[in-house]
């Protein structure tokens, strides 16, 4: 038993923390070092230095099309989850109305559905209305599971909003439209990009979804899926995984300063509103 | 029901209409076609639409498909345990004994997370495989002779490769639901007597507990539908019931089948789901 007191000690949690966090960072650091490195075989030891690996990407074509695919995806994606987010968080956190808890939940039921489950069911039913599979079903599908994250984020923008302010804007005249765009929007604006910006990020790295709605255009995680059989072609997929993780820590670093911006931004408001 | 609506709830149900019509035409209206291509059966090409039990027959009673839910079931409860027992310690240590730098801590944590999926797993393997970094590095510093070949191709490497693409999800419930705690009562126990490990077992576990019970929900659900994991680092012994539904979504060619075994899997997720959502909030609501 003095052992589990020591075991939630400060220091031994600390060296603890430290050996989990090298272990969540293994597979990070060994993207770029394989990316770099000068040889076929993904293995030890290192053979010396070179970038050909992300030359070899700028000559694939396939690879240039996935790009495209996925971006078209991505963006579609970001853009409706957001409109679609927007709308629940806004409705959840100001009004009150009957069922309100039962249809949020089952809004935010992908968020703790097996993505499979999500994939097989929409291709079921694509398949027996007879559409055939395109980039559309993928967005269709990423939108179901990316809406939640969009509303996870967007409820804390709208929850923060003082109705005061909504108030006064109706006094002074404005339209419920006109409250809105000049209003309610400026102060949610940062909630809104880090949502884009989160979506954005989660469908671009989707495989599950997009590998069973794919048609013949396929999305960048279906390309790399169909490259990772061939042992020649791995060390270019690490160096197309190496500008991914890249890409997206850049994406989550700015999705993160928005988000306190909004915050900030609100914690402001609200204290002047106390001051006065 | 003569239910009249004030002017609020007909603006906030307004509001939400599209998010609720989007979510009931492509989650409501696909779950329920699902659940309906389960009793259906394929004949060669086409659907016979005649409703029948036949498929969960099979699925039930046929034992590779048996043995194939069973292990998806061990490993993925292994996987739950093992990710958030991982979990706790982190959680509680950014929680009680990180002072400045939380964000921080917590960025740093979901940043792996956000890497290709994919790619994750695939570097597991390169990690574990029979020249793979662990091997090698091993034999460099001449702890073994040979390499260590339990490691890749089986469930270990599942369950490995799940704990580390799992575990943000299960730290930050966890770490929420430790921040929730009021500290005052933490002192009144050292007050009253209780040394570190009675108030740990008797405050601070029992207020963790939703977040505990979240986390094992949030990694327990998704990981038994993960096929890629399985097929990349788990070998023939370590396949999952995922990789028998995309098989027969995709080669074999039989949709009602995998609707079935779809629908089966859920269904003993939901239940076990549950079990572990009563006794988390047995154990959590006793002590409150």
């Amino acid at each position: 038993m003095s052992s589990l007191s020591k075991y939630l000690s400060g220091k031994w949690l600390t060296v603890y923390a430290v050996v989990y966090m090298l272990f969540l960072y293994a597979p990070v650091f060994l993207l770029p070092m394989f990316a770099f490195n000068d040889a076929t075989i993904i293995s030890f030891p290192l053979q010396g230095f070179t970038t050909k690996w992300f030359d070899v990407l700028w000559e694939t074509q396939a690879l240039h099309g996935a790009v495209r695919n996925s971006a078209t995806v991505a963006i579609s994606t970001a853009v409706i989850s957001t409109i679609l987010g927007a709308c629940a968080a806004r409705a959840s956190a100001r009004y009150r109305f009957p069922g309100k808890r039962p249809v949020m939940g089952f809004i935010m039921l992908p968020l703790v559905l097996p993505e499979i489950i999500v994939a097989v069911s929409l291709l079921v039913l694509l398949m027996q209305l007879g559409m055939s599979l395109s980039l559309w079903t993928v967005v269709a599908g990423h939108v179901l599971i990316c809406t939640p994250f969009s509303i996870a984020i967007l409820s804390s923008a709208f929850q923060g909003l003082d109705n005061s302010l909504e108030e006064a804007s109706f006094d002074l005249g404005e339209s419920r439209w006109g409250t809105f765009r000049r209003v309610i929007l400026p102060l949610v604006m940062p909630g809104v990009v880090s949502s884009l910006l989160i979506c954005f990020t989660i469908s671009l790295d989707e495989f599950i979804i997009a590998f069973f709605l794919t048609g013949t255009d396929v999305t960048l995680p279906v390309y790399i899926w169909s490259q990772l059989r061939f042992p020649t072609k791995l060390p270019s997929v690490m160096a197309l995984g190496t500008i991914l993780l890249a890409l997206s820590v850049v994406l989550l670093i700015l999705a993160e300063w928005f988000r306190r911006r909004a915050a900030k931004k609100q914690g402001i408001e609200a204290s002047a509103g106390g001051f006065m | 029901m003569g239910m009249t609506l004030d002017k609020e709830a007909r603006q906030g149900l307004t509001l939400l209409s599209p998010t609720a019509l989007y979510a009931l035409l492509m989650l409501a209206a696909p779950l329920a076609m699902v659940v309906t291509f389960s009793f259906w059966t394929q004949n060669y090409l086409d659907i016979e639409t005649t409703l029948t039990l036949d498929n969960y027959r099979e699925a039930w009673s046929k034992p590779i498909y048996q043995v194939l839910m069973i292990r998806s079931l061990k490993i993925s409860l292994l996987v739950t345990v093992v990710t958030v027992v991982l979990a706790f310690p982190i959680a509680y240590f950014l929680s009680f004994h990180v002072k400045n730098r939380k964000a921080l801590w917590l960025f740093l944590i979901t940043v792996p997370f956000w890497t290709s999926y994919l790619l994750r797993v695939f570097l597991w393997k390169v990690i574990l495989g029979y020249n793979g970094v662990l091997n090698t590095a091993l034999m460099e510093l001449g702890l073994i002779a040979e390499p260590l070949t339990f490691i890749l191709y089986n469930a270990n490497a599942v369950v490995l490769t799940l704990a580390h693409a799992w575990a943000p999800f299960a730290i930050l419930p966890i770490f929420v639901a430790l921040e929730k705690i009021d500290r005052s009562l933490l002192e009144a126990a050292e007050d009253l007597g209780d040394g570190p490990v009675r108030r740990f077992f008797r405050i601070t576990l029992p207020l963790a507990m939703p977040g505990v019970i979240a986390s094992t929900l949030i990694v327990l659900i998704p990981t038994v539908g993960d096929f890629i994991t399985p097929k990349l680092v788990g070998g023939t012994d370590g396949l999952m019931i995922a990789n028998m539904i995309q098989i027969q979504f995709g080669k074999a060619n039989n949709a009602p089948l995998g609707a079935a075994l779809a629908v089966s899997s859920m269904m003993i997720v939901a239940v076990i789901s549950l079990i572990i959502y009563a006794a988390g909030k047995k154990f959590g609501g006793r002590v409150q």
